[in-house]
């Protein structure tokens, strides 16, 4: 009996370590298979290494759809685009749970709301809401609300010239200067369709062929024009279209709208040789291109992008109402409110 | 002599004979070093998330450079699970030898009996250290090298020729044991002498001869002892012992000092100096030429660090040497030019080889002081990665969510200043020991003081530039 004893201890230590070496790699591959239960586990790294992954993600309409987030390399953000998810972040080596209920089909994009990198915008991913086919009348619901289409499109208007203008005011037009006018502007003017439609020298060409205007100076029609335009807008809208511009535009327009952010250059140097439009980020502060430029047409490049200038497509990304704030926010490089 | 003989009280001599209590630490440090490889191998990419990278390069390392290279020398090597796979293999048994087992058991080529391979390894492994450390895939397919390597080494060759000769890691502790206050040492030679079975080196039924390739009764440093503890269960007249001793005992020893040895010396002051410099320095250029590897940067960062190690601090140092001969010791008479040029160099060679052992206590405080700056700072990487190893959101100990808090941030300096200038102390009275040593030649008026002063000027400039890294 005590002859077998040792033999008996270096066999049992062989399985300790037969054990050890296949129970940590069964274990390892067991958590990796079925550890997450439902949720789909969502790695995001810096765009150049592969974006998000992966980046098609599929749910269904009334049903929770659970994520765990987590990031490869740096610091990104997870938000949904067009809705009111609440973005969060997205930490390297973290898990972050999130259920997300999507109430009506379609597809969504969701996108980094992290300045991770210089091509952090083409960091996008979509969840295609198929309808709860279980549930009566869901597949009708689908097609019940069709979308209209965007304001540029409807009017087939040119995004892609590069407008110009030499009439510019010696001043920077004010518009309390033109609300202290006190001029009764003619009913069409003060549509929205109209001044989101012409850009502000048409405008301004318009008045100042208008019989009221004649006593006026140049300087005082500008006013008028800012006036007009500080009109179609509120400060709500504004404080709204500065915090979007602040999170998602100053980084290449830079923060006082000059076409300076901080990626400005490295998103010069990248589409330079592209062939496509200006060499670099708009600035929004030079009045020969924009006052010769339409809000529609502003709203027209925020939601189609540049096309292969660098400037991201926010069509999938903001609602109507946001890209419209957007749009107000950026005549304030522009008029003095 | 002033040694306490450890292995006197029963209990640690138990312990030590005993295969269990190694075998224990062995089969734990064997289970982190799997878990290890498989982090970075499956878990998160990011390396202060991943067990691969925290446990191993700030937790290991914390505890081999601060603790165990520094109080037990060769400690590690006794519990090292990298030999464990391969040695089963080549013993056929896991505990006490039984039947044969697998493996060519050929002798270590003669001209490989250095640690040559072992400088060369450190470097490769050193050059390429910025993404080893920090990329946790990178991290394990380096240690899962380690493996296969060690592996093959047992079934090729007889013994541990991979951690005697190859092992990267095992060349720079086996320097630097030669400080630390434990040794193993034969109790008394004569009795070795006639004990003709020689079962310490042979082996026996109940043990293995020694597989560090050392012959006992012939030890007097503790450089290539792995401290495996064989011996002690071989030795029939239980004529081992482990004992404890003053510190930098053997850098006494003018026995054995040899130019590999002398080399590895100046890799290892070497390259913490230019860790310091990539790392903690403030330069930004430095750093990226490190990080991109392949780059036509990073080659002339290579180059820089090779030339940095084998050229400019030897280089200095022999100057040192040679001024320092010329000051203290007495020429050779000349015999003609030549000859007196020969006899000089070789003069000076032997002197290099000797003061530099005097790097030595300098090396070790100048990594404990690099090591010191970035352990403290991110051991807190530690408690988090224990509960969540593979990045994958687990909480298995509650520590998930623990943050990353630097320690001690303001006594740091103060020690990093007190354990340079203490091995500045350490290395200059070592190296006027050397100094004492050098053979006089029999008309010599060998003045030591004079011959160790430029080496001590050395080990100041390097002293104050670490301090200047690392510090300022």
């Amino acid at each position: 009996m005590h002859e077998v004893l040792p033999l008996n201890a270096e066999h049992s230590t062989r399985w300790i370590l037969i054990g050890l070496a296949l129970g940590l790699l069964l274990a390892i591959f067991l958590v990796r298979s079925f550890g997450s239960g439902q949720a789909i586990e969502v790695h995001a790294k810096m765009p150049e290494q592969g974006g998000w992954t992966p980046s098609d993600l599929a749910a269904t309409a009334g049903q929770p759809l659970h994520l765990r987030l987590t990031s490869d390399d740096v610091l990104h953000g997870f938000a949904i685009g067009q809705s009111d998810q609440p973005p969060v972040d997205v930490e390297p080596g973290k898990m972050t749970e999130l259920t997300l209920n999507f109430d009506q089909p379609g597809k969504y994009t969701y996108y980094c709301t992290r300045w991770c990198g210089p091509n952090h915008w083409r960091m996008r991913g979509t969840i295609e809401v198929q309808p709860d086919l279980n549930k009566p009348g869901a597949a009708a619901s689908q097609s019940s609300q069709p979308e209209a289409e965007p304001l540029f499109i409807q009017m087939g208007v040119d995004i892609d010239g590069q407008p110009h203008t030499d009439r510019i005011p010696p001043d920077r037009p004010n518009a309390r200067r033109g609300q202290a006018l006190d001029t009764s502007l003619p009913e069409k003017y003060l549509a929205e369709e109209y001044y989101r439609t012409h850009s502000p020298v048409e405008v301004w060409e318009s008045l100042r062929n208008e019989a009221f205007t004649q006593s006026y100076s140049d300087q005082q029609v500008w006013d008028l024009v800012a006036w007009i335009w500080r009109q179609g807008t509120s400060p709500a809208k504004l404080a709204d279209g500065q915090m979007l511009f602040a999170q998602n535009c100053a980084a290449c327009h830079g923060e006082m709208g000059a076409g300076d952010g901080v990626m400005a250059e490295a998103v010069a140097a990248e589409y330079a040789s592209s062939g496509h439009g200006p060499a670099g980020p708009i600035d929004f502060t030079d009045p020969h291109r924009n006052l010769a430029t339409s809000p529609v047409i502003q709203q027209g490049k925020i939601i189609r992008g540049g096309m292969g200038t660098g400037m991201p497509y926010w069509g999938p990304i903001f609602t109507e109402e946001q890209i419209w704030a957007l749009v107000d926010y950026l005549w304030t490089f522009q008029f003095e409110y | 002599m002033n040694r306490v003989e450890l292995t006197r009280v029963p209990l640690i001599k138990t312990a030590l004979r005993s295969r269990w209590p190694q075998l224990i630490l062995r089969v734990i440090a064997l289970a982190g070093f799997l878990l290890a490889i498989l982090a970075g191998i499956s878990g998160t990419p990011v390396g202060s998330r991943n067990f691969g990278i925290v446990f191993v390069w700030i937790g290991w390392w914390a505890l081999l450079m601060l603790v165990a290279v520094p109080l037990f020398g060769r400690g590690w090597c006794s519990v090292c699970p990298i030999p464990m796979p391969g040695e089963w293999l080549q013993q056929g048994a896991l505990l006490k030898p039984q039947g044969r087992g697998l493996g060519l058991g050929k002798r270590w080529p003669n001209k490989l009996r250095n640690i040559w391979l072992q400088n060369g390894a450190f470097v490769l492994v050193a050059l390429f250290s910025t993404v080893i450390l920090t990329s946790p895939l990178t991290s394990a397919l380096v240690l899962t090298a380690f493996l296969v390597i060690a592996i093959a080494a047992s079934l090729v060759f007889e013994r541990r020729a991979f951690c005697r000769y190859l092992c990267p890691v095992g060349g720079f502790i086996g320097l630097y044991s030669q400080v630390a206050p434990v040794e193993l040492r034969v109790i008394d030679t004569s009795v070795c002498a006639s004990h003709t079975e020689k079962t310490c080196y042979a082996g026996s039924a109940e043990g293995y001869g020694c597989p560090w390739q050392v012959f006992p009764p012939g030890l007097v440093k503790n450089t290539y002892c792995g401290t495996c503890m064989e011996c002690l269960r071989t030795c029939p007249h239980d004529n081992l012992a482990i004992n404890l001793r003053p510190f930098g005992t053997d850098l006494n020893n003018p026995t054995g000092r040899k130019m590999d040895e002398a080399f590895k010396a100046f890799i290892m002051l070497g390259s913490a100096v230019v860790y310091s410099a990539v790392m903690l320095g403030p330069w930004g250029f430095l750093k990226s030429a490190a990080y991109h590897i392949g780059s036509v940067q990073w080659l002339v960062y290579a180059a820089g660090f090779l030339t940095f190690l084998f050229l400019l601090l030897p280089g200095l140092f022999y100057a040192a040497v040679a001024l320092g001969q010329t000051l203290g010791g007495k020429k050779a008479k000349p015999t003609g030019k030549a000859a007196s040029r020969s006899r000089l160099f070789g003069t000076h060679r032997q002197a290099f080889t000797g003061f530099a052992y005097s790097l030595v206590p300098l090396g070790l405080a100048a990594w404990i002081a690099f090591s010191v700056s970035f352990v403290f700072a991110n051991i807190s990487y530690l408690w988090p990665v224990l509960s969540d190893p593979m990045g994958w959101g687990w909480n298995l100990l509650g520590t998930a969510s623990l943050s990353w808090t630097p320690y001690l941030t303001q006594a740091v300096p103060t020690l990093q200043a007190l354990i340079l200038l203490g091995g500045l102390l350490w290395a200059s009275r070592t190296s006027l020991r050397i100094a004492d040593q050098q053979p006089a030649q029999p008309t010599a008026i060998t003045r030591p003081l004079l011959q160790a002063l430029p080496i001590i000027a050395f080990c100041a400039a390097v002293t104050f530039g670490l301090l200047g890294l690392l510090i300022a």
